[in-house]
């Protein structure tokens, strides 16, 4: 317990880095999940094809060996001295969206056909087609997936951890520097995670029963 | 729904309009790529002399070494974590109350916890000086958790008469799990089973964070000790060991994918699960599935 009380500012340091490079990336993972989703379904050959190369690359990648690029070349690229922050949302957000793209097209699958055979007849283009009746419906469905996504994103943000942000990984490295129990340290960490999961799953199922319709 | 219901044949109206949206496309791709590739080759990272490190033998020696030690990391935790699985799912499907609560217990805590903390506990607290088995265990313990909670929707989805018919024939609990819903499960299983391997595989790169000298660890040393005209060689490394990475899990994939045509083939038995898993890790519902 004193573990906990006696550096509960660095406990509460370490929570907020978590939620705030886990919320920071998901944003960015939903946003560019979403439009490569709509890339991969749409008229256009090309853009279809840079879905799929981007989803196989990305999923195929460990993690880790994007943080490399997102911190030793990316700075290369465009000018050093990005914040570390930046860079490991950048190698979350980027990571997290090919799953989303993946779970966003399996939901269109889901959409009854007639649904889009209907907004075609009205003379719908592709993009109001997707945008105002296959993909509000396809929310639903989607759900259950993204919530998964999610939870893995706030466990994965602790490899960010390894890259000078400052969450709860670092915590336990801090502490466990210091000399205080491993273990101890490790049950207080692995219930803040917990308390996360639940928060996320939480939330997720919130928003399912917000959206259920009686079908 | 196929992608081609959301829009229709185009015209030849439409056809103009797609071939500009693609060209415009193409162009704006090819132009960020030529833009990275630019300012990469003003850094030198495309010289040749920045390519001819993988020329020398201690350069592939040490890839190799980190392949090998990659592969003996993923093949070790592989095993051990199915073995573990079938353990953890078996003990959670138990009639015995307190069995089943502990074994609930372990797959959620271990499911909930990142593996990177996982392994660096188990590194610090333990195996200090053996970076492999922390990895390992780590692997195991996390994957070894989610495995079993695939093996258990594979149990549960097995027909109630195939047990039932097992009982009535005189068999044991052990006997019924063991030759009857195990089999059964595995095999419909399977295609995510392997799925998950591949995260295993993926996974066994966060060994770099606690110095295993995996197939990471070496490009990161490589990458930060070699000097080429002034400049680290961190391009090529990515390019060559992303490619190394991206090869190795897409094999596994394909491997997932044939197995899960092969069980579609099939028409007896219970429906083989889908290999794609559209999560980052398939087992990260915890806290979802009580």
């Amino acid at each position: 317990m004193n573990v906990l009380l006696d550096n509960l500012h660095l406990f509460r340091d370490g929570f907020l880095g978590t939620v705030s490079l886990t919320a920071a990336s998901a944003v960015l993972a939903l946003v560019l999940g979403v439009l490569i989703a709509g890339f991969r379904v749409s008229p256009v050959p090309p853009l279809r094809a840079f879905g799929t190369a981007w989803v196989t690359l990305l999923r195929n990648t460990p993690l880790t060996l994007l943080f490399l690029v997102a911190f030793f070349v990316l700075p290369q690229i465009v000018f050093p001295g990005i914040s570390s922050y930046v860079l490991g949302v950048l190698a979350l957000g980027f990571y997290t969206s090919s799953f989303v793209c993946e779970a966003v097209r399996s939901g269109i699958n889901t959409v009854p056909l007639g649904q889009a055979e209907a907004a075609r007849s009205l003379g719908m283009t592709f993009a109001q087609t997707l945008r105002t009746v296959v993909l509000p419906q396809a929310t639903r469905s989607v759900l259950a997936p993204m919530s998964s996504i999610m939870i893995a994103l706030t466990k994965n943000s602790a490899i960010a951890g390894a890259f000078n942000n400052f969450e709860l990984f670092d915590v336990q490295k801090v502490l466990s520097d210091k000399g205080f129990n491993v273990l101890v340290i490790f049950v207080w960490v692995a219930l803040a995670y917990l308390v996360l999961v639940f928060l996320v799953s939480g939330l997720f199922r919130l928003l399912e029963r917000r959206l259920e319709v009686a079908r | 729904m196929s992608a081609t219901v959301l829009f229709d044949a185009p015209g030849p109206k439409a056809r103009l309009r797609n071939r500009v949206c693609g060209v415009a496309g193409t162009l704006v791709l090819l132009a960020l790529v030529g833009f990275a590739v630019y300012r990469l080759a003003a850094k030198g990272q495309f010289d040749g002399a920045m390519w001819d490190i993988f020329n020398y033998a201690g350069v592939r020696n040490s890839i190799v070494q980190g392949l090998l030690s990659t592969l003996q990391a993923f093949a070790m935790a592989g095993v051990l974590s199915l073995v573990l699985a079938v353990l953890l799912a078996v003990a959670r499907l138990s009639d015995h109350r307190a069995v089943s609560l502990a074994a609930t217990g372990v797959i959620e805590l271990f499911r909930a916890v990142p593996l990177l903390i996982t392994i660096y506990v188990l590194w610090v607290a333990a195996f200090t000086s053996q970076p492999l088995w922390a990895v390992v265990f780590g692997l195991t313990l996390y994957n070894g958790a989610v495995q079993a909670e695939v093996l258990r929707a594979g149990i549960l989805a097995v027909p109630k008469g195939q047990s039932e018919a097992a009982y009535a024939l005189g068999m044991s609990k052990p006997q019924v799990m063991a030759t009857v819903l195990i089999p059964q499960a595995v095999r419909a299983m399977l295609p995510t089973i392997v799925s998950q391997l591949v995260v295993t595989l993926k996974d066994t790169s966060l060994g770099f964070v606690i110095t295993y000298e995996e197939l990471l660890y070496a490009g990161r040393q490589m990458a930060n000790t070699i000097l080429v005209g002034g400049e680290n060689p961190y391009v090529p490394v990515v390019l060559v060991f992303g490619a190394i990475y991206v090869a190795m899990c897409l094999a596994l994939s394909a491997l997932a994918h044939w197995i899960e045509r092969r069980g579609r083939r099939a028409k007896t038995g219970i429906a083989v699960a889908d290999a794609e898993s559209a999560t980052p890790d398939p087992g990260a519902v915890g806290g979802r599935a009580g």
